[in-house]
């Protein structure tokens, strides 16, 4: 037990923020979440939104792998679904004549349900199947998705390879025209996903997830149906990252089909497993970390190479490398990821000085 | 309460279940025993519905379960223990048994995503419930934030029963609940079964192999062998039933 952590009901041991330090974590994430689009610059903006859409994803794939215990590896293809239908709904009710501060109501809550939809008929063979077999099948959906919004007989709609054109959202008459304002949205919706998340796994749905990923048929004698709670685990899982997909799109405002590709799941995956899988900080550590590492590479690299040619063609590569390597090295030394890291060092310091350990 | 009838089971060639048939009358505790191989466990398998016997049915409560799914059963009162322990490893004692409560819990998807409100208002009524009635009772109180693998063999018994008494059965079947325990262990889970079939007027199937056990607390007892039932009736009258000595001490001369 944490020193000075005494509880004296129910209520107060059923908190998520249960102990001061997650208190001042959070606190300290909220405040520099307000103050950066006020003091930071553009980089820093850029870098802030992409670990808010990223965040946004892996917490999804976190409630289907982490905390389900169903391999995914097509989540790019929910991220996809999310940002063409969040283009593709605006652009028809553009055409139906509803006025733009409507559509992002409309919208939002549509490229979610998209999202989920899709990811419940992705989950079907999860009935059957389990571990390796069913991240090959959700690897498959994710080449389906990508090759229905490619083909030429959609093309109308979703601009096939070209790719479409996200408008600026309206929020409440605030045009969004701007990755700064942007921003805001997707820092608002990221603690919102969170915050949503974490409350699934204080009650009955998250603990049946758990329950499955731990012993399905022991969960199955408790009254947990196998088939209604891991449909549910992905529809909650696609919709999250439909969610990131939408946040996508209205922050770059134009989308590619090949940026949803098998490099965007692997990557999704790969902050999950490195930040700590069925954990509440897994993604946040996660994210950060895969975030920063291509960024920590650009600037060593271009230093050292002084921004020749050659140097920047090896930056793609060694990135992959530097990535093959942290799941490698995080999979054989620290299954539990950084998450586990911190809560290690968090014990040590709460006994500092009197023990170690 | 519960009726078994008939019952046959087969895997193959080999038949687990030859027709077996009997009654589990409310509030009692009827015990289930046979040598090792003899389809006790089987048995438990067809009532919590993860075999489909072949022929045969299982009647709960004046219903015939037959064509429910396990999760199912559970809802209308039926629940379990394993013979190997079969709780969440990665979970805390109190999140396992929360569990338990699972099917008299009501929250859904949006609910549980807003959490406060109704959803937050049942969890704290449900965390009341299992802190006074199953933690308090099966004086685990001390481990409650544990994990499961920090806790010793008797202990995790302990938990599972803890786990499925949550759930308030009408019906709790229990797969070896003191096998491998010391004296001491067995006589501390013999009270806490006796204890919740009087609290909670639960009706239980107990299989187990340690006679002692099963004559002092059973009030009836079928005896199985190579899947067929041989003898049933009070633990006194199998005691005495020629068939059954025959099956456990082998047939004389």
């Amino acid at each position: 037990m944490i020193n000075g952590n005494r509880k004296t009901s129910y209520l107060e041991d059923e908190q998520i923020l249960n102990n001061n330090y997650k208190k001042a974590f959070v606190a300290l994430m909220v405040a520099l979440a307000i103050a950066l689009p006020i003091f930071a610059n553009d980089y820093i903006i850029l870098m802030a939104s992409l670990v808010g859409i990223m965040l946004i994803a892996v917490v999804g794939v976190n409630v289907l792998v982490g905390y389900t215990g169903l391999l995914s590896l097509g989540h790019a293809g929910f991220v996809a679904i999310g940002a063409y239908a969040v283009s593709i709904i605006h652009g028809l009710l553009t055409g139906w004549g509803i006025p733009d501060i409507l559509q992002p109501w409309i919208a939002l809550p549509g490229a979610m349900a998209a999202a989920a939809l899709i990811g419940i008929v992705v989950g079907l063979p999860s009935l059957r199947v389990k571990g390796i077999y069913l991240a090959v099948a959700t690897l498959s959906a994710n080449f389906i998705i990508i090759f229905f919004i490619e083909i030429d007989t959609f093309a109308q709609w979703t601009g096939g390879r070209l790719g479409l054109t996200t408008p600026d959202p309206n929020f409440f008459g605030w045009v969004l025209d701007t990755q700064r304002e942007v921003y805001v949205l997707i820092a608002i919706f990221s603690f919102a996903t969170i915050l949503m998340v974490q409350n699934l796994f204080r009650t009955r749905v998250g603990r049946a997830f758990i329950a499955i990923r731990e012993k399905d048929y022991s969960a199955e004698i408790l009254g947990v149906s196998l088939l209604k709670y891991k449909l549910t685990s992905f529809a909650i899982s696609a919709a999250c990252c439909g969610l990131a997909g939408a946040m996508w799109a209205y922050f770059y405002a134009k989308i590619l089909p090949e940026q949803f590709e098998l490099a965007l799941s692997l990557q999704l995956v790969a902050a999950l497993i490195v930040g700590g899988m069925g954990r509440t900080m897994g993604p946040v550590f996660g994210v950060i970390l895969i975030v920063l590492v291509p960024e920590i590479l650009k600037i060593t690299m271009g230093a050292i190479g002084g921004g020749s040619i050659e140097a920047a063609q090896l930056r793609a590569p060694i990135q992959e490398i530097v990535f093959g390597s942290l799941i490698i090295g995080f999979v054989l030394f620290e299954p539990l990821g950084i998450s586990h890291i911190m809560d290690r060092f968090f014990r040590a310091l709460n006994r500092w000085p009197f023990a170690r350990g | 309460m519960l009726s078994v009838k008939d019952v046959q089971l087969s895997f193959g060639g080999l038949k687990a279940l030859q027709g077996v048939s009997f009654d589990a009358s409310e509030g009692e505790i009827t015990g289930i025993i046979g040598p090792n191989g003899a389809g006790k466990t089987s048995l438990f398998n067809v009532i919590s519905g993860f075999y489909k016997p072949s022929h045969g049915s299982v009647i709960f409560k004046g219903e015939d379960v037959g064509h429910l799914k396990p999760d199912a059963r559970a809802h209308k009162g039926m629940s379990r223990t394993f013979q190997n322990i079969a709780l969440f490893r990665g979970m805390t004692v109190l999140d396992n048994i929360k569990l338990g409560c699972h099917t008299n819990l009501k929250a859904n998807v949006w609910s549980s995503l807003l959490y406060f409100g109704s959803a937050q208002k049942e969890e704290l009524k449900a965390r009341k419930e299992i802190e006074e009635e199953v933690i308090d009772f099966l004086e685990i109180d001390h481990i409650r934030k544990a994990p499961i693998t920090a806790l010793s063999y008797g202990l995790q018994k302990r938990v599972e029963l803890g786990r499925a008494l949550a759930m308030r059965p009408k019906l709790l079947m229990l797969d070896e609940p003191v096998a491998g325990m010391n004296r001491e262990e067995t006589a501390d889970m013999a009270r806490f079964i006796l204890d919740a079939q009087e609290r909670f007027g639960t009706t239980i199937l107990l299989v187990e192999h340690d006679m002692h056990l099963v004559m002092d607390i059973c009030s009836k007892v079928v005896v199985l062998n190579f899947g067929q039932q041989i003898a049933d009736g009070s633990p006194q009258e199998v005691a005495h039933n020629q068939n059954v000595i025959d099956a456990y001490l082998g047939q004389a001369g």
